[in-house]
């Protein structure tokens, strides 16, 4: 017998829904970050010939709308992405309790968004 | 009880399963890494001009190399799970393995060849 | 015949002993199975070796046990097959149940799992109805069909590593059960063994590692049951049936 049979059947029912949900947002997230991955590794190949230097950088991106837009939705999908392998990693691997992954999933999510979007808006933002 | 060791991992889907994981790991741990890198332009082009000069020397350059390599391998290694979990497939897909492996390090190489040019 | 010896190591210890591999010198045959092995070791050299068999035809599974560090059914192993370079062959129970002693291990908690995955048909129908008239060529049926030869052997369970990661973890023949049973279209139990698969105890948490698949000695494939699984109850998720 294990923990789940002792609890309520409702908080069962809704761990079988959150993973559900989890589970299929993982997937999702993983068919926008293989579209924009695909995109971006072309992107990396063809600007990191002859070397890379800010100027080149920042005037491919500053004032670039659709460059910010696909970037800020490329930062969400890893937001989404990353924290719930690594939640699995921690519990299989790391052997961490339930809570702890969580908590932790709920951290690098935070990080991601508050590093990632900066990271936009700080090639995006325009005259810096 | 008693546990398995690395006898039974020796076969292609496992060793897929290690890599799609420890290749997401790796990304995971580089990503905050490669946004507070970008984050720098927010100091201005000439601190981002500063990080980029520390970047331009062959240890960083080659594990720039790792990194693409990673992310593509984590890439058409996902695709796989995707046909395999979304799809009708019919068996594990291995030849999906070869094929994405193959792929992963051409892009690898690509970015080589664009890197040192 | 070959009369050169083989290099037998097997697990020996109870439940609460520290168990430890002994070695035995077997005489080697032509045609000979990893069972033949254990059965020469218990009759003619050492009768205190507990293990477990029974058809000894690849029927029945009993004889499932760990070679060389790969789960297989001993009575359709033959030795030539997996014996070492240096004629080693070694013999353990099988990995992820308790043991019980030596070879034989504790399946209760195998079977156990079977049920909380819900893995018993349901019907609606008695003796007194018409038989049910269920087509072979429908997806449903034949996604059936390619799980209902388990046998419940456990050489799946004793292959997947996310048995040994999560203790909870239902595992690959319980969970494809349950995914012959939501192909049924004459089970009534849908909802709630969709809701018994689901979650980390379940299905969402087969990472395709396929060890199951590729040990299945009815060929089998879980990995696929189970992907099967994931969707479906997504798919509930979604329409708020769950």
């Amino acid at each position: 017998m294990n923990a789940a049979d002792c609890r309520a059947p409702d908080a069962a029912l809704r761990d079988a829904v959150a993973q559900a949900r989890r589970w299929y947002w993982q997937r999702i997230s993983a068919m926008v970050l293989a579209v924009c991955v695909l995109l971006h590794l072309a992107g990396m190949v063809w600007a990191v010939r002859g070397g890379l230097s800010a100027a080149e950088i920042l005037a491919r991106t500053q004032g670039n709308v659709l460059f910010a837009a696909f970037y800020a939705v490329f930062v969400g999908a890893c937001a989404v992405h990353v924290p719930i392998g690594l939640a699995s990693i921690a519990r299989e691997w790391w052997q961490w309790p339930p809570r702890a992954a969580l908590w932790f999933a709920r951290a690098v999510t935070a990080a991601l968004l508050v590093l990632g979007l900066r990271a936009v808006w700080g090639v995006y933002a325009p005259g810096a | 009880m008693r546990r398995n060791d690395h006898r039974a991992h020796g076969h292609p889907s496992w060793w897929a399963f290690w890599l799609h994981r420890v290749s997401g790991l790796l990304l995971a741990l580089f990503l905050p890494l490669h946004f507070l890198a970008l984050g720098q332009a927010l100091a201005g082009p000439a601190a981002l001009d500063g990080f980029l000069r520390f970047a331009d020397v062959p240890l960083v350059k080659a594990a720039e190399w790792g990194l693409v390599t990673l992310l593509a391998l984590h890439l058409t290694g996902g695709v796989r799970l995707l046909l395999i979990e979304f799809g009708r497939a019919t068996d594990l897909r291995k030849n999906w393995i070869a094929g994405g492996i193959g792929v992963a390090f051409a892009v690898g190489l690509a970015f080589a060849l664009a890197l040192f040019s | 015949m070959d009369e050169k010896s083989l290099n037998v190591r097997i697990w020996r210890g109870g439940a609460g002993e520290t168990g430890r591999f002994v070695g035995y010198a077997v005489p080697r045959r032509d045609s000979q199975t990893v069972l033949d092995v254990v059965t020469q070791v218990q009759r003619a050299i050492d009768p205190t070796l507990s293990y477990r068999f029974a058809c000894r035809v690849g029927m029945c599974g009993s004889c499932a046990m760990t070679v060389n560090g790969q789960a297989c059914w001993t009575c359709r192993t033959h030795v030539a097959k997996v014996v070492g370079d240096d004629g080693v062959l070694e013999i353990a129970p099988l990995a992820n149940l308790p043991v019980v002693k030596d070879l034989a291990t504790d399946m209760s908690v195998f079977f156990d799992k079977w049920a909380r995955a819900r893995g018993r048909f349901q019907g609606a129908q008695t003796r007194h109805d018409d038989f049910a008239r269920v087509s072979p060529d429908t997806p449903e049926r034949q996604a059936a069909n390619a799980g209902i030869e388990c046998i419940g052997c456990a050489v799946c369970y004793g292959s997947c590593d996310v048995v040994q990661w999560r203790p909870d973890f239902l595992g690959p023949a319980a969970l494809n059960r349950a995914w012959t049973l939501v192909n049924d279209v004459r089970d009534t139990d849908r909802t709630e063994r969709l809701r018994a698969v689901a979650g980390d105890a379940g299905c969402h948490s087969c990472h395709t590692q396929g060890s199951c698949t590729e040990r299945c000695p009815k060929g089998i494939a879980p990995t696929l049951a189970i992907a099967g699984l994931k969707r479906t109850v997504a798919r509930a998720a979604v329409n708020r049936e769950l």
